[in-house]
């Protein structure tokens, strides 16, 4: 029998027939019948934000997780445009996620009512695609389309536009949800081309200096297995981007660590003198490639990825393969499997590459151990708490971070052991994403081990949301760099500015942060010292403290720069390695 | 720098239009002409869009413009044997003696046709491609132009193939 249901219940029954849990939103007048209707069932679980910025982060982190679609409820006007970043942080990062804003009737769109905002219209350039309801009995079949076109393809966020007619409680329509979706308009490519993925597996066994360059598409298409069978089946070396780490482990020696702007020297030297670079799912991004006219330069390059714009956008490629990374790779694997006992690979050469890979690791590496070096200020170093952080966790964390020098010191000195578990906005590279994000991680994962790792900068875009982690009960273990500046900022200001620190620095008006957050009911540590350090840290991933947030508020050495970091408008091997050396 | 005509089949739905235009204020493409209505299938809009562009950025843009998901189909009409037409309506001056004469003459040299005549003005519709109505209005003489109307270019192939879902 067909149920009658308004507007609002359909929508909330969509969500649930997609399988949704949890959403993430704030309350308004225009979403009010479908708050009504979120009360009346038990279902989808709500979860009340403080700021519809947050709520997309947790959608978000949410996502990044799970793999599966975050999903916002906003008001309208300014519930709207609050949710806009996140949007645009999903977006560059190619995050599923569903927004449904609330809309003014239809009755008085295009008057300038109380509230209303042209929310398709803000939001067209930063989302994969958009409705507009116009009447009610369209909901199901646009909440289908939305998860579907969010989900399949490149991912990336969806905006449901609501007016609040639609969701009226005193017009009921026969619900159904539908089965299947075809859009003659939007066919995403479900595998790779057979014979390109031949032509590449033969390249890359007549290759004598490869390397494997992975990216966010491995982890968002969950391809970590194959691509890790690609690198084993092989031996070339790999390096991931920001968006790509823990597709392969962090602490294997086949990898390279990070490359690009802040990459290790070893992976930025291998880029440039390899002559065959597998790309997969990566988009050389200009903070990866530096100087595109001098990437490269002796390189054949395999692009695989979802999406065709991606490919030769900046470097054009010798063998484009279009398809999701997943079955191209387990293809390139099949390929490698049926080849290898006719085209062994050259290991005299691959040894050779190694050797030459392992000298620049020796010299320049980021491997060796902080704990010995010393500030000049004999301060704590950023590195040494990112470090007692990834012993203490055994490198299982769920790491999320904020944007700034810490998030670089988070992607050089954690480990990560496979896809998901390393979340940050790289794309749009969001202050403030950090602390929602683990949100979303902790309540999609209730029993792991979620650290937080921010500077006090990013951290303050969003610390109403401590409110949130104490209603839901969130034991997220929050990690403050603290340098009392927008250090990244500062960093630059030195190498560029001649160190005029041009509003970056805040010393004397910060909080006091462990009154600050224990005024939430979280715990809350200082420590400035690398012994303080060590007891704090223990003490913050004790089984005594596992139900608990606690925040750890590490004063750091202020001086510190990130490096290395690559000599702009150069080639991926010229990089400053430290303090005046380059 | 090339002229490129791309042609575009898109769902006839409110909204996709300006996903289109969109794109290109976004990408940093330009627009030159625009044209679009519904097709023989009232489901679908074709539209021809006149923009400038090397073969790396027709590619991007014919990549991006896939993407959009209203859009159904891309070809850039220029790179094959192809036709172009446009309307033009034109409001002429016609005072002065023996002046309204010439004007309507000028007019039958190039096809056009008188489609409103006031004491003072002629208003003339000309078809045709793009170079066409340009050298009609060299021959008219910007003294004498009152008022210029033009669709914008509409392109299809030639011979029998057609562009089609
Ligand atoms: C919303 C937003 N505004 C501005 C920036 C530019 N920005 C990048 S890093 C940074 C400083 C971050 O400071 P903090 O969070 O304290 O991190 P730190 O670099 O000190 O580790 C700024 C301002 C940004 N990325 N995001
Ligand atoms: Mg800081």
């Amino acid at each position: 029998m067909t149920e009658m249901l308004s507007g609002g219940e359909m929508l909330i029954r969509a969500l649930q027939d997609e399988g949704v849990e949890q959403i993430f939103g704030y309350p308004g007048g225009a979403a009010l019948h479908i708050y009504d209707a979120i009360f009346k069932q038990q279902r989808v679980e709500h979860i009340l934000v403080r700021h519809e910025q947050a709520a997309t982060h947790m959608a978000d982190g949410y996502a990044r997780a799970t793999g599966r679609p975050g999903v916002v409820l906003v008001t309208s006007g300014p519930g709207a445009t609050n949710a806009i970043t996140g949007v645009a942080t999903a977006y560059m990062d190619s995050i599923p996620m569903i927004v449904i804003s609330a809309q003014v009737p239809h009755d008085v769109i295009g008057t300038d009512a109380f509230q209303e905002t042209d929310m398709i219209g803000i939001s067209r350039p930063i989302v994969k695609h958009s409705f507009i309801v116009k009447k009610a009995e369209d909901i199901p079949g646009i909440v289908k389309q939305a998860f579907y076109i969010a989900t399949t393809g490149r991912p990336g966020p969806i905006v449901i536009d609501v007016p609040k007619d639609t969701t009226d409680p005193n017009e009921q329509f026969a619900y159904e949800y539908p089965d299947t979706v075809s859009l003659r308009s939007y066919k995403p490519a479900l595998k790779g081309h057979f014979g390109q993925i031949r032509k590449a597996t033969i390249a890359m066994l007549q290759a004598r200096r490869p390397v494997i360059y992975s990216g966010g598409g491995v982890v968002q298409g969950g391809a970590d297995e194959e691509l890790v069978k690609v690198a084993r089946l092989t031996g070339f070396p790999i390096t991931n981007t920001l968006m790509g780490l823990g597709a392969f482990p962090g602490d294997d020696p086949q990898f390279l660590g990070m490359l690009g702007m802040h990459g290790t020297y070893e992976a930025n030297c291998a880029m440039h003198h390899a002559d065959l670079i597998l790309a997969v799912g990566a988009r050389f991004d200009d903070r990866v490639t530096n100087n595109p006219e001098k990437f490269c330069p002796d390189a054949t390059i395999i692009h695989i990825d979802i999406d065709p714009a991606s490919i030769s956008k900046v470097i054009a490629a010798d063998i484009p393969i279009v398809g999701p990374a997943k079955p191209v790779l387990q293809g390139m694997v099949e390929a490698l499997e049926a080849e290898l006992p006719n085209h062994p690979i050259d290991s005299a050469s691959l040894n050779a590459w190694w050797r030459r890979i392992e000298r620049w690791r020796e010299q320049h590496g980021l491997n060796h151990d902080q704990r010995e070096r010393r500030s000049e200020s004999g301060e704590l170093l950023p590195q040494q708490v990112i470090q007692a952080v990834y012993r203490e966790t055994e490198g299982d964390a769920y790491v999320t971070s904020d944007v700034g020098q810490h998030q670089m010191f988070a992607a050089q000195y954690y480990k990560f052991q496979r896809g998901r578990q390393w979340i940050n906005s790289g794309g749009l590279g969001t202050m403030g994403f950090g602390l929602p994000a683990a949100m979303g991680v902790q309540l999609a994962r209730p029993d792991a081990t979620v650290v937080c790792i921010t500077g006090e900068g990013s951290f303050m875009m969003n610390m109403q949301e401590l409110s949130t982690c104490m209603q839901y009960a969130l034991p997220i273990k929050i990690v403050n760099l603290n340098n009392q500046a927008l250090g990244m900022v500062k960093q630059w200001q030195d190498m560029q500015y001649g160190g005029r620190y041009s509003h970056s620095t805040y010393r004397d008006a910060l909080p006091e942060f462990d009154q600050l957050i224990r005024s939430f009911g979280h715990h809350s540590f200082s420590a400035s010292s690398i012994d303080e350090l060590d007891t704090v840290v223990a003490e913050t991933f004790s089984p005594a403290l596992k139900n608990k947030l606690v925040f750890i508020n590490a004063y750091v050495d202020p001086d510190e720069h990130v490096y290395p970091m690559f000599i702009r408008g150069g080639s991926l091997e010229d990089m400053v390695l430290s303090k005046g050396n380059s | 720098m090339m002229r490129r005509l791309l042609a575009i089949l898109l769902e006839n739905e409110a909204g996709a239009l300006s996903r289109v235009v969109g794109l290109f204020a976004q990408r940093n493409y330009n627009i030159d002409s625009l044209t679009v209505a519904p097709t023989e299938d009232p489901t679908l809009s074709r539209l021809t869009l006149l923009t400038e562009g090397d073969d790396k950025k027709i590619e991007q843009v014919t990549k991006h413009l896939n993407r959009l998901i209203e859009v159904v189909k891309v070809i850039d009409l220029t790179d094959g044997a192809h036709l172009e037409r446009e309307l033009m309506l034109i409001k002429v001056r016609t005072e002065g003696g023996g002046h309204r004469e010439e004007i309507y003459r000028t007019c039958r040299i190039f096809r056009g046709t008188v489609v409103d005549v006031a004491p003072d003005s002629y208003t003339v519709q000309i078809t045709g491609p793009t170079e066409k109505l340009l050298a009609f209005m060299r021959a008219i003489g910007e003294t004498s132009i009152l008022e210029v109307v033009r669709t914008g270019v509409s392109g299809i192939g030639r011979g029998d193939k057609i562009f089609e879902l």
